[in-house]
């Protein structure tokens, strides 16, 4: 029953908001489903932790070690972004760049967008995957253009093209997949993951290495791989800022999970390496166009918004790498990612919406003017280019220890691009930090306590990863194949 | 070979030639009759696949998609082109005679693509498959080379047809649940993106995405 809960409370959630979602209540309530929501999720975790996978719904919905994980990590970053946009948000409203109506599709959509990415980590069903990942593309075009600015609606114009396409060929790859099980299962049962992976070797291999193709490529699109990451940067930086953090610390895990799923339906033996092969060669151009792209930008959230490419590109790589080293680094990685790039994103709107814009030209002093924020963006800014002693330092060295093992000659690109990721993002918000500030001091914003909680969390995934933790990753590292 | 395996063959070809139609076609109204024409040729070859396998789920299916495809979406469409008032799309930098050589490129590359998968469908032929797959990479040229954003849409929709096709022709249908959901996400899509028009022109008084997406020049 709680696996059913976890989709069900955010799609009721999403009902109701939409009927209180533009009254002054409608933060409290949005908070009130998140937080229930996380406590589903806690409940579930604590039976899969003890009891080991099991499903709901005829097999119909599954979790195991692996996407609960994610589910958790979902769950959690949905209600702090909650928190912080019961804050931001109603400044954004009161500054005039929201009416109501505006703000009740906001909340609707926002847990409209949970729903759909919980249902896309615990189905069984590689069908209702993709619908659940297209109706997450659904639910967030009209929150990239919640503005209504020239710009927001070419960067939702472009999302909801470019993700489109390429979820339509994520769409062929599922059906050549069901069509390469059909064989083996039956039509009935030939959607379902779990009976799909019993039976991963007796799968005609020439069809999945065309399925695996349109799948890499379509749910790439939608975990910002390069080069099909046009629309990220675009509807990060335009859209509302709750959205830019869920986006980048929750969609793009999804739809890097959905391809990990169907990497794991490769047969074993070692001729079979091409679809590790594939994620490497995305991962690694990922990693070096998004670090390169960083000093291009002048806009605050374009900034962030290329790192998360370049993350994405490091954990898809890694997952590409495979065996238990590389993938629990990977899993440590997105956890990371996640909850640090949510963090930047909270504290970079805090800052863009204290300055009145996003241009970090024009942004200085913030130390001075708000020592909250200034704290909150650089301790962010330092823990996602990865400084020692936060979670993805840890991370990213587990990678490249693996990266040393298996693929020695990578280790000098990845290298480079993150020195470059460094040096960019460090020069950068050292600048907006310190400096003279031009303007009286403000008020503390009370929303970033979420910021200073995630950085906590990476904080600890650093110094010392607990051991109820580790022994979960290892388990989940396992079954994201070798 | 049995007479409705020769007549979904014959409506392959037919659909790969809507295909081609609409790659040429300019004017809005006639872009939209053809993609209604698209549809009906999806209906029949799914309603045929049924009465040949005697499987009723994909006498539902056709019926969904004819009803979608025929009737809904083109009259949605042509709702939408009445009162944003588009007719035509801008002359494309592409000539059509350019447009049909890439295009048959396609197809050959198509083909080609398709002959493993074709190899182990025992209940098609290769040329169903081979077309399937030629008319999703002509429906991705056709979004590629447009630049009024209804037309794309129209590219959009065509792209999705062609998977159904493919799916219909390859496996023989998916299951129920999963038509009604890609149903349901198609029509969905297609409301947000009349919505969408609507804030774009307000803002840019034009649907020529290239003008949108030069502002900055």
């Amino acid at each position: 029953m709680t696996l059913l809960w976890i989709v069900l409370i955010p799609l009721i959630g999403a009902a109701i908001l939409g009927a209180v979602g533009h009254r002054n209540s409608g933060f409290s309530v949005n908070i009130a489903v998140s937080a229930a929501t996380l406590l589903a999720a806690g409940a579930m975790t604590v039976r899969v932790l003890r009891g080991g996978s099991f499903s709901a719904l005829d097999h119909e919905l599954f979790i195991d070690p692996l996407n609960v994980i994610l589910v958790d990590l979902t769950a959690l970053v949905a209600l702090s972004t909650s928190v912080f946009s019961r804050t931001y948000m109603r400044t954004e409203a009161r500054l005039g760049h929201l009416n109501a109506a505006r703000l009740r599709l906001y909340h609707a959509m926002y847990q409209l967008f949970i729903f759909t990415m919980l249902l896309a980590l615990t189905t069984n069903n590689i069908g209702i995957l993709w619908i659940a990942m297209e109706g997450a593309t659904l639910s967030t075009a009209l929150l990239i253009s919640l503005y209504r600015t020239p710009a927001s609606l070419e960067a939702a114009w472009k999302y909801f093209i470019l993700c489109g396409v390429g979820i339509a060929l994520a769409l062929l790859g599922t059906i050549l997949v069901y069509f390469a099980g059909h064989a083996a299962l039956g039509a009935h049962r030939a959607l379902l993951w779990t009976r799909l992976h019993g039976v991963k070797d007796e799968l005609d291999p020439a069809v999945m290495t065309v399925a695996f193709v349109f799948l890499i490529v379509g749910y790439g699109t939608k975990a910002g791989l390069v080069p099909f990451h046009n629309w990220l940067p675009d509807a990060h930086a335009e859209g509302p800022t709750p959205l830019s953090a869920t986006l980048s610390g929750l969609l793009l895990n999804v739809a890097l999970y959905a391809i990990v799923r169907f990497k794991a339906l490769a047969p074993d033996d070692a001729a079979s390496h091409w679809p590790g092969r594939l994620m490497m060669g995305f991962g690694l151009a990922s990693v070096l166009v998004g670090a390169f792209s960083l000093g291009g930008q002048r806009d605050l959230k374009r900034l962030f918004s290329y790192s998360s490419v370049e993350h994405m590109g490091l954990a898809t790589f890694a997952f590409g790498l495979g065996g238990p080293l590389a993938n629990f680094a990977a899993l440590l990685h997105m956890t990371g990612h996640s909850l640090t790039k949510s963090s930047a994103f909270f504290a970079s709107g805090q800052v863009a919406q204290t300055a009145g814009t996003k241009d970090m030209d024009r942004i200085t002093g913030v130390m001075d003017r708000a020592p909250a924020s200034g704290w909150a963006l650089m301790a962010s800014s330092l823990a996602i280019i990865g400084t020692p002693p936060f979670g993805v330092f840890a991370s990213e060295f587990l990678i490249l220890t693996a990266a040393l093992r298996k693929a020695p000659w990578t280790v000098p690109l990845l290298v480079l691009a993150l020195g470059v990721a460094f040096a960019t993002i460090f020069r950068r918000t050292q600048a907006m930090v310190f400096g003279t500030a031009d303007a009286a001091r403000t008020r503390t914003p009370p929303a970033l306590i979420v910021s200073f909680a995630h950085l906590a969390l990476v904080l600890v995934l650093g110094l010392a990863i607990p051991h109820v933790l580790a022994i979960w990753y290892a388990k989940a590292a396992r079954l994201a194949g070798p | 070979m049995t007479h409705p395996t020769r007549i979904i063959d014959l409506l392959a070809a037919l659909f790969l030639l809507v295909a081609f139609a609409m790659l040429s076609q300019r004017r809005l109204a006639n872009l939209i009759t053809l993609y209604a024409w698209q549809g009906t040729v999806l209906a029949l070859s799914i309603a045929i696949l049924a009465y040949e396998t005697g499987n009723t789920h994909l006498y539902a299916s056709a019926i969904l998609n004819g009803l979608l495809k025929i009737l809904a979406i083109p009259a949605l469409l042509r709702r939408l082109a009445r009162r944003l008032d588009v007719q035509w799309d801008r002359e494309s930098l592409v000539q059509i005679p350019t447009v049909m050589l890439i295009g048959l490129g396609l197809v050959i590359f198509a083909f080609n693509a398709a002959l493993p998968i074709a190899g182990l469908a025992h209940t098609v032929n290769h040329e169903t498959v081979g077309i399937a797959l030629a008319s999703v990479l002509l429906s991705l040229l056709m979004m590629i080379l447009r630049t009024a954003a209804l037309s794309q849409v129209i590219g959009f929709l065509a792209l999705e047809n062609s998977l159904i096709f493919a799916a219909t022709s390859v496996t023989g249908g998916m299951p129920m649940v999963i038509e009604f959901g890609v149903a349901l996400d198609v029509i969905v899509g297609v409301f947000i993106l009349g919505v969408f028009f609507f804030h774009i022109r307000e803002q840019f008084d034009s649907l020529d995405l290239d003008r949108i997406e030069g502002r900055e020049d």
